[in-house]
């Protein structure tokens, strides 16, 4: 037999004699016949091993990795220097061949791990408490405004303008069910949330506010005075932030975020693609017992020596089912590991240098680019890590361009965010940029005119 | 037990090395507060980073380690080229956003993964975004609902059976519909009256698990079928256990309307401790214009994306766990259709390989050919002061992982058993004599199991303590343990 199946024709005739059935075909008799195929599947025969192998690294030889170019692509996804050690950890079978740690004594490596993680989520984001993590950051939002409107008993959840389009999305996708009324926030001339506009909308049936920050155009908003705003109304203050950020930037615990939220790409994921990420959700204390997702707690075995098992599973779909906080069953175990081995192996001044540098290369483009006859930035807001550029040329046309050349230039914002205009781009620096290679990129743009 | 990961820092000791050469001072964080505080990160070397992972691997049972036969999770074998694939830099290095031209390759691998997935199930679109199992029952929802919107019905309520997984109401209600519970029959099966009973013009969708949890196929999913679709509603098939399947079955062909695939079971991608999965849905085509993020289509000038008509929206922040995708694509190339059908041959074989040797063990309340696995109660061992929770802990002690147990909840003291297809004669002979062995003792020394584990890193923990004395963070060094 195929397909991974180790027994030779003697052990499969012994274990069809101790079944009592002739052959494999007759092991399927309670499936009606007219319930089954007639013929096989419409697919070629398997290949081997190198075969299979020749096809897919023929499809990864079609593609020109933008981590092997000059990258200036961000908008979630980042594009990081990712210690080797990383991919040695994850690469053990003890840790990816393992399922969920149902059996906790059999289980101690991932339950210490995820433990170790949610210790480490809690101290970067200043927060009480924080899950084993959820799918992504888009979802983790969505997760984010059904904890807060299910905390609050309100329907009512105000979303800035500058978030991230595809979590918007996610988030509406996820609510449309609900019944709740998402209202956009506009941003103003810093590419900050409008507060006036803000104000307006604040009432006693807003659940909750997402404050993303750094935002989607880079600008890093004023946490801490929205936030008294927001609690003032009697409404949960949601943060959205990049992790790497938190080495640089407040935290959003000590700006009085309620919940927040983030995706964890950018601590030792590789891009593939846009997936995996890994979906980051840390709480203030009265929201433990409401947030979704697994957590893993610290306990005692039967001898008094220390452990760690699942916990709260009371909040949970196989316990609650239908009244469950979430239906999500799985956690992102193995990118949890990811984030987990990045973050200690950057430590807290790796992390601090990172993002320092990251600062410095995004202040540092945005002179220059806003030096370049024809370019101009629409929002004077500081910066964390990208910027929003608005071009003499359209934004697909600068990317086209830079594509022929090696450089990835940024993300087209004009489609999601149609107020910026088809000549807005967002353009995110990596620690892997050197001053040549913005140089480089700033040079490009400056060919880049009408 | 392990340090833990703080333990082990040393302030000032010298990490790793990021890249020199970016601009110094020049960042525009003018009117921004930075942060003062320590963030409490630990210090590490490399070295250190290396041991204190590679101990805490050493602590996990895995399908590396042994014999894993947690039932409806399918922990089988996952083949070692598709680690080295996924990390290949052609597509670990691709961004999300590049445009289409530079990306070629990883668009035609989902194109191609879908065409796989389309014979597979027989259904003629996929989206490949849901990334869990439980989000492709939720994106399933949600279609079924934006579905009799858009025919301008509104249908509230979803049946399901009571041997369902938990994630199944859960995402019903996540959904904004309404779950209603029927029983299954003496057989283990749904109960043909009991659904048309349940069934009326407010029922939007039937979910069902097939076969389903307690190991056995539907036989009369055609009459279920029928009855569905003459009630209006749709019949959404549970894919979790497609194992049993492959090859010899086409879902979209018994009847359903939709349904998901976990990549994680069925098609061997790691379960990595608990994640990431990828949970594709599969639909009519009728339906499949509500899938939701991007589909990939091939055109004259290469593959592109884009979303369906009437998407019910993204739920996922990029094109789902490509990752995934790609070992899912090497796993179904590499077994091709002959393969794929000895996958459930296999499965089935060896789950009812068990079943017979353990007959005479174990209590089996529904017994008869099973699929892919197969549930037994513990409860004949009750009298001995036993439960089924002490036999999966003692089975611990012989290198073995634990079946899936307490589910489904219809079977008492639950043990559902799935060996997978990729276990050998002799590990399944073992398990056998194990089986043998630990309801010997449950009659003759019944401490034993009580007091099981002993072999392993821990013994039994305290999880009432644990949500009592709840500590889900490690306090800030100096502060010494929390209550």
């Amino acid at each position: 037999m195929r397909g991974f199946v180790p027994h030779t024709e003697d052990e499969i005739r012994t274990m069809l004699a101790a079944i009592g059935v002739a052959g494999i075909d007759d092991l399927f008799a309670t499936v009606p016949a007219d319930c089954r195929l007639a013929a096989g599947l419409d697919m070629p025969d398997g290949l081997d091993e190198y075969g299979t192998a020749s096809h897919i690294e023929g499809l990864a030889a079609a593609n020109r990795p933008a981590g092997g170019e000059l990258c200036f692509l961000g908008g979630g996804t980042y594009d990081r220097v990712i210690p080797a050690v990383g991919s040695q950890i994850l690469s053990r079978p003890e840790f990816y061949s393992a399922y969920t740690p149902y059996q906790p004594e059999v289980s101690q490596g991932t339950l210490q791990m995820i433990f170790e993680f949610q210790t480490l989520l809690a101290r970067l984001t200043g927060m009480d408490v924080a899950n084993a993590s959820l799918y992504d950051g888009a979802s983790a939002l969505a997760e984010a405004v059904i904890l807060a409107c299910g905390a609050k008993r309100r329907k009512k959840v105000l979303l800035p303008g500058s978030l991230r389009a595809a979590g918007r999305r996610v988030v509406e996708t996820y609510t449309r069910g609900m019944d709740l009324e998402l209202v956009e926030i506009p941003w103003d001339g810093t590419g900050r949330i409008d507060s006036a506009a803000l104000s307006e909308q604040l009432g006693d049936d807003v659940a909750a506010v997402v404050v993303q920050t750094p935002n989607y155009f880079g600008v890093v908003e004023s946490l801490a005075d929205l936030a008294v705003e927001i609690q003032a109304a009697g409404a949960l203050v949601i943060a959205c932030v990049e992790p790497t950020s938190l080495a640089l930037l407040e935290s959003p615990g000590a700006q009085g975020a309620d919940i927040v939220v983030g995706e964890g790409q950018s601590i030792g994921i590789p891009m593939s693609f846009g997936g995996p990420g890994l979906g980051l959700m840390a709480v203030s204390q009265k929201l433990v017992r409401k947030i979704p997702g697994r957590i893993v707690g610290r306990t005692v075995d039967n001898q008094g020596r220390t452990g760690y098992v699942l916990t709260l599973q009371t909040r949970e779909q196989h316990i609650r089912r239908e009244k469950a906080t979430s239906n999500i069953c799985t956690n992102q175990g193995l990118m949890a590991l990811a984030a987990t081995v990045y973050l200690a192996t950057l430590g807290e001044s790796g992390l601090k240098t990172l993002a320092r540098g990251l600062a410095d290369r995004a202040g540092y483009l945005a002179d220059k680019i806003e030096a370049l006859p024809g370019f101009s930035l629409p929002f004077s807001g500081d910066i964390y890590q990208e910027l929003v550029i608005t071009a003499p040329i359209s934004a697909e046309e600068i990317r086209a361009q830079g594509a022929a050349e090696g450089i990835h230039a940024g993300l087209a914002l004009g489609g999601d965010y149609p107020l910026l205009g088809d000549n807005a781009l967002l353009v995110t620096v990596s620690e892997k940029h050197s001053i040549e290679d913005l140089d480089r990129f700033v040079a490009f743009l400056g060919r880049c005119t009408s | 037990m392990s340090r833990i990961l703080f333990e082990l820092s040393t302030p000032g000791r010298p990490g790793f090395a990021l890249p020199a050469g970016g601009p110094q001072g020049t960042a525009r964080l003018g009117d921004s507060k930075l942060r003062q505080d320590a963030m409490g990160l630990p210090e590490l070397s490399e070295l250190d980073v290396l041991r204190h992972f590679v101990e805490l691997s050493t602590l996990n049972h895995s399908i590396a380690a042994g014999f894993y036969p947690l039932g409806s999770c399918t922990m089988k074998y996952n083949p070692v080229l598709n680690e080295n694939l996924a990390g290949l830099p052609g597509f670990a290095g691709c961004h999300p956003g590049q445009t289409p031209e530079t990306v070629q390759g990883c668009l035609e691998l989902m194109w191609e993964l879908e065409q796989k997935l389309k014979a597979v199930t027989g259904f003629p679109a996929v989206s490949l975004q849901p990334v869990a199992g439980a989000q492709g029952e939720f994106v399933a929802m949600a279609i079924a609902r934006r579905y009799f919107e858009d025919r301008g019905e509104r249908r509230e309520l979803v049946i399901i059976p009571d041997s369902a997984h938990g994630t199944n109401p859960a995402s019903v209600a996540m959904a904004g519909l309404k779950s209603v519970t029927i029983n299954s029959g003496d057989n283990g099966l749904v109960k043909l009256e009991s659904l048309a009973e349940a069934l009326n013009d407010n029922v939007a969708a039937v979910m069902l698990t097939n076969p389903n949890t307690l190991g056995l196929f539907e036989t009369e999913i055609r009459a279920i079928a029928k009855l569905v679709h003459d009630a209006g509603a749709l019949l959404y098939m549970d894919g979790a256990n497609m194992n049993a399947l492959t090859g010899r079955v086409h879902p979209a062909s018994l009847g359903f309307d939709m349904m998901h695939l976990n990549l994680h079971k069925t098609f061997s991608t790691p379960h990595g401790g608990g994640g990431p999965g990828a949970g594709p849905v599969g639909v009519t085509a009728e339906l499949a214009e509500f899938l939701p993020g991007l589909r990939v289509v091939r055109g004259d000038d290469g593959f592109r994306a884009n979303p369906a008509s009437k998407a019910i929206g993204s739920v996922h922040g990029a094109n789902g766990n490509f990752a995934m995708l790609l070992r899912a694509l090497a796993y179904i190339i590499r077994l091709g259709g002959d393969g794929l059908k000895d996958v459930s041959g296999g499965a089935v074989l060896n789950a009812n390989y068990l079943q017979a040797r353990l007959r005479d063990t174990l209590e089996i309340p529904h017994d008869g050919l099973c699929m892919h696995e197969f549930v037994a109660s513990g409860r004949s061992l009750k009298p001995h002061g036993v439960r089924t929770m002490d036999v999966a802990k003692r089975l611990l002690d012989f290198g073995m992982h634990a079946p899936t147990i307490y589910f489904p909840l219809i079977v008492p003291e639950a043990l559902m058993i799935e060996p997978t297809e990729t276990e050998s004669l002799a590990t399944l002979d073992e398990f056998v004599a194990v089986m043998k062995q630990i309801v010997a003792e449950a009659a003759e020394d019944p401490e034993i199991l009580l007091k099981a584990p002993l072999t392993t890193p821990v013994g039994r923990l305290d999880e009432v303590g644990a949500v009592k004395n709840l500590l889900v963070v490690e306090p800030p060094t100096g502060e010494g343990e929390g209550s």
